[in-house]
């Protein structure tokens, strides 16, 4: 029989905050256990939480990214389970009213073109502590309790593991564009709960879901469904039912575990908490809010296609990181030619970073400056050869390139008559090479470009030269 | 009133009961729950809920860093330690 | 030289500022008498009598420098559920013995920034939880009037410090009365502010949508002049509220001498004038609307038709909030461990071995009424029912200025009765509860004796932040001290 795979995430994202969620305690990662800690995030006697704004405005920005509706009523609740790694034994999180509702994701769709994956909401909840297990026993540190997390939960919308990958990379890039999340996978901050059915193709009804919990990385999560599909179609093959249960991931196994489950259901009483007030967020709060949000890549990669003429590759490798893209813009808008721009950003400057390793942002080229040199090319004042042996110095320390060119004497030489006359001496220097091309031998020609160009100190115009040695070279025969 | 199973709230509330307190709460339980069920006779139909001591949103703080306890400060009220962490018996998942 | 001990708090800032004594010599009386009484009236849970006396010699030596703030050397007694830093703070219970404070609660914080000296922490019922102050794992306290009898609670070692000369001021925490109540039998005065005026910050908490912290004091000046300090915006304290604070101690000045209630409606509730009501009780409350009256108030007859779905609510809202509030005495980070290979096993049996009876019962019926299948029953429509208590104050308010009534139906009881009797023990607090429900402010205050001399209080209630109105009339209505 055929089946259709029905995927659905909850995926955890650590906001970049500088403090937690309900204490001033730092959100920094890999300090000394219990070394960010307080009353507040310790679960002591007498302490309340206070809600972090700057918590609340992240996740109102990675709504608008993903095009939720912004609640304009929305709260905290009190979810109770005892729990060593859980320092008041109940976790303040959003039950009914969350901050963000709606939304989706557009990703590469299984059988071609593109999709929406939909978001059903996004709420904003506290990290718990870490446990360690030892011989004999297990330890306690509390840095990430009370670390803030949204849960962006999707709807059940992805139809194969490439998908939900397909997803997952798209969110991530969308958080990093929106300034959210840092989005490290080692550090834990993008962790997932996946849930997945199957069910006959044409079947309106879910089949029975599986809950595979707390994936931290993508390729965990791709080779964990390959596998729970395989597991689950085999299973109903061989006329066995799928049971509603929570599994585990073996990487090293490379196979899902049922996880023990507990002889009392859940009951995690609910209720609103009392120490956090409401948040009724204004649309003029909201609206300030927004003007901070970039576009998301998608759209920016679709619109820099449309307005710079860029192959939809260059656009793409642009727009993946949100500075280059700005970088890209800035450069393209000052030098009037979106193509020239894409070609000295993606080559030229990519190739400098990697070579210096120092990030664009740490460098002293501004977009200003390569638009300025870029102008100058197109204008023909300098030739190519002198605008790439310019750049590093930009790079390195920055400068006006007009200037520069002014001040060194770079600027190409057009003027025939003394071009004629460079000429002219290559071709009485080289009788052999000149011979050689006479015969038939169409790349001696470059030899005498080159030559001509040492000669003008490489202000000449290439094209110049070209048309002159042509002329002349037929003139001699 | 029906329902009132004390094994399983002492079990959600984490608390061990001995035979005599299960038996007197349990009975002194069932009369408070059937004193406070009188609100069922009022008609609450569409009232809102009054969730909070008063009614004020939007109570934020800023991001702001505020320096917490020193490690030696953090676990010292702990009742078992091991290295910086609080030990606790090995958790099994 | 009066007494030291039978000083009010005004008095004592007087004579220090005047330096007619010394902290140390103020300090010193104080800590005499606080243990002396420990075999009988059991006020304290802990005295720190070294470090109060150090603090005092401090404060002289500021004081001599030329230093003066408004509590300088000025002792107070706090409440054990307030976190103080470098004290123990055990809310009365087993399950936190052993915990030393690493923080001072906000109240804490601003009475120290005011220069004022923590001496001890006075006895409470277990977490908060009773109206009795015999909860108390360290065992009950006795009224200091009252011989006998109970002192009140859950703030009863706080009002037994006061009335029986064995603190200058203390502070409480009232939850359904828990400061009035104790205030009332008694005899002091006793503060419970509108929600949000006082942080909760460092207060271990109760319910954490009724609790607030208050005054209790001999005068109605001294809980004025407490407010002024302990009042304000909290930062750490996302319920408390931006209002400003008052200088309390001028909400009774420039009023007429022989009409200072003058153009002022006091609300009559019926409700709280039943046929419960203790017939002592009600001839000083009578005798109380009499003096209003001659003061120039006007008595304006009408009704909190809810006030009987007060005790239900109450109940159930509160024992929710506390089953959440007192799931983090686990024994985990901090207080008692009963020590288990079994993590869950561990939690019970620490949990069974250092929570006393009431505490258990409450976090049981707590955890009931929020559980799967009885929430919306429950929960859900106690707070519902909630939002009709508010209303019946906002309604009254339209109609008044501030409402009069008895604190409790009944003086205060002798010790023992009634402990195995959770619902007669819970409906004491009928005339109490709807202040917390609805938010709003109010003051208990000495009204006279019983013929056994047992005292009464009457109870002024305000709408939020009411509370200039509240000490205006209190003061007018004062009786003058033994």
């Amino acid at each position: 029989m055929e089946y259709e795979v029905v995927i659905g995430l909850e995926t955890h994202v650590q906001l970049k905050t500088v403090t937690k969620m309900f204490c001033g305690c730092s959100n920094a990662f890999g300090a000394t256990p219990n070394s960010h800690v307080c009353p507040v995030c310790l679960g002591y006697p007498g302490a309340l939480p206070s809600m972090n704004q700057e918590a609340i405005r992240y996740t109102v920005m990675a709504g608008l990214m993903l095009g939720c509706e912004i609640a304009n009523y929305a709260k905290f609740d009190r979810k109770n389970y005892f729990y060593p790694d859980s320092a008041k034994d109940y976790q303040i999180t959003q039950l009914d009213y969350p901050l963000c509702l709606g939304g989706g994701v557009e990703i590469a769709a299984l059988g071609g073109g593109r999709k929406t994956v939909r978001i059903h909401h996004i709420h904003l909840e506290e990290d718990v502590g870490k446990l360690t297990h030892r011989a004999g026993c297990s330890g306690v540190d509390f840095n990430r309790a009370g670390v803030p997390l949204m849960e962006i939960v999707s709807q059940p919308d992805m139809r194969s593991a490439d998908e939900a990958l397909a997803y997952l990379t798209a969110l991530r890039e969308m958080m990093i564009y929106a300034g959210v999340s840092e989005c490290n996978l080692e550090e834990g901050n993008m962790r997932s709960d996946v849930n997945v059915s199957i069910r006959p193709v044409g079947q309106e009804a879910y089949g029975t879901k599986v809950e595979i919990k707390n994936m931290n990385t993508f390729s965990g999560i791709h080779a964990a469904l390959l596998f729970e599909i395989d597991r689950q179609k085999r299973a109903l093959e061989a006329g066995q039912v799928i049971r509603q249960e929570t599994r585990r991931w073996d990487p090293e196994l490379g196979e899902t575990f049922v996880m023990r489950t507990k002889e009392n259901a859940d009951d995690y009483r609910y209720f609103p908490e009392p120490d956090l007030m409401p948040i009724a967020l204004t649309p003029e709060q909201i609206a300030t809010w927004a003007k901070d949000l970039p576009e998301a890549p998608a759209k920016r990669r679709e619109r820099m296609v449309a307005e710079y003429g860029i192959p939809e590759y260059d656009a793409g490798v642009l727009s993946a990181d949100r500075a280059l893209a700005d970088f890209f813009e800035a450069v393209a808008r000052r030098c009037g030619n979106g193509k020239l721009a894409s070609n000295w950003v993606m080559a030229e400057v990519l190739a400098l970073t990697a070579k210096s390793g120092t990030a664009l942002a740490d460098s002293a080229l501004t977009p200003e400056a390569l638009g300025d040199l870029l102008k100058l090319l197109e204008a023909k004042t300098i030739n190519g050869p002198t605008a790439k042996a310019l750049l590093p110095e930009l790079f390195e320390k920055g400068g006006d390139p007009a200037e520069i060119v002014k001040a060194r004497g770079l600027g190409q030489v057009s003027d025939t008559g003394a071009i004629e006359a460079f000429v002219d001496t290559v071709l009485a220097a080289n009788p052999k090479v000149v011979a050689d091309f006479k015969a038939g031998k169409q790349a001696a020609i470059g030899f005498l470009v080159g030559q001509v160009m040492k000669q003008s100190k490489g202000k000449a115009s290439p094209q110049v030269v070209q048309q002159l040695l042509r002329a002349k070279l037929a003139a001699l025969a | 009133m029906a329902g009132f199973d004390i094994d399983r709230v002492a079990h959600l509330a984490r608390l061990d009961l001995t035979a005599e307190e299960r038996e007197l709460f349990g009975s002194q339980l069932e009369t408070i729950v059937a004193y406070v069920e009188r609100i069922s006779q009022l008609d609450v139909e569409g009232l809102p809920a009054t969730l909070h001591g008063h009614s004020v949103n939007n109570i934020f703080r800023a991001d702001v860093p505020v320096e917490g306890l020193p490690t030696e400060v953090a676990t010292a009220n702990a009742p078992e330690r091991i290295e910086d962490e609080i030990r606790m018996p090995r958790v099994v998942e | 030289m009066k007494d030291f001990c039978k000083m009010t708090l005004t008095e004592a800032v007087a004579g220090l500022r005047a330096g007619t004594f010394t902290s140390v010599e103020l300090v010193r009386a104080l800590i005499e008498a606080m243990e002396a009484s420990q075999s009988t009236i059991h006020a304290y849970v802990t005295i720190d009598g070294e470090g109060a006396l150090k603090a005092a010699e401090e404060a002289d030596r500021r004081r001599a420098a030329g230093e003066d703030l408004p509590l300088l050397g000025v002792p107070i007694a706090i409440k054990d559920n307030m976190n103080v830093v470098g004290q123990p703070c055990t809310a009365s219970s087993h399950i936190l013995e052993g915990y030393t404070a690493p923080y001072d609660a906000t109240v804490i914080a601003k009475l120290r920034a005011a220069g004022a000296i923590f001496l001890g922490r006075t006895n409470m019922d277990e977490f908060a939880l009773g109206s009795t102050t015999q909860t108390s794992y360290f065992g009950p306290t006795e009224n200091p009037v009252a011989r006998g009898c109970i002192p009140g609670g859950s703030s009863g070692g706080s009002a037994a410090a006061v009335g029986g000369d064995l603190a200058l001021a203390a502070l409480g925490s009232d939850t359904g009365g828990s400061i009035r109540q104790p205030a009332s039998h008694c005899g002091i005065v006793g503060v419970k502010p509108t929600y949000g005026r006082v942080s909760r910050y460092g207060i271990v908490a109760c319910a954490s949508s009724l609790d607030q912290v208050g005054p209790m004091t001999k005068t109605v000046e001294d809980a004025a002049l407490l407010m002024n300090v302990i009042s304000g915006r909290d930062p750490m304290d996302a319920t408390s509220l931006d209002e400003p604070v008052p200088d309390y101690t001028q909400a009774w000045v420039g009023a007429d001498a022989q009409k200072p209630l003058a153009g002022m409606v006091l609300g009559i509730p019926a409700e709280y004038y039943g046929e419960g009501l203790d017939p002592e009780v009600r001839a000083r409350i009578e005798e109380a609307k009499a003096r209003a009256v001659a003061l120039g108030a006007t008595l304006k007859e009408l009704s909190l038709p809810h006030t009987a779905y007060g005790i239900p609510t109450y109940y159930i809202c509160m024992t929710a909030e506390i089953s959440a509030n007192l799931a983090r005495f686990d024994g985990v980070r901090y207080g008692l461990r009963v020590p288990c290979d079994d993590v869950i096993e561990q939690y019970k049996r620490t949990r069974a071995e250092g929570f006393g009876a009431e505490v258990k019962r409450r976090v049981l019926l707590g955890t009931f009424v929020l559980s799967s299948g009885y929430y919306d029953a429950y929960y859900n429509r106690a707070q519902k029912v909630r939002t009709l208590i508010r209303r019946d104050f906002e309604a009254a308010f339209a109609q008044c200025d501030l409402l009069l009534a008895p604190v409790t139906p009944e003086p205060a009881w002798p010790l023992g009765v009634y402990q195995n009797d959770p619902i007669r023990n819970y409906l004491s607090d009928v005339l109490t509860v709807g202040v917390n429900l609805a938010g709003c402010c109010a003051i208990a205050l000495p009204a006279g004796t019983t013929a056994e001399g047992k005292p009464v209080g009457v109870q002024l209630i305000g709408p939020n932040f009411g509370e200039m109105m509240l000490f205006k009339a209190a003061k007018a209505l004062e009786l003058p001290r033994a």
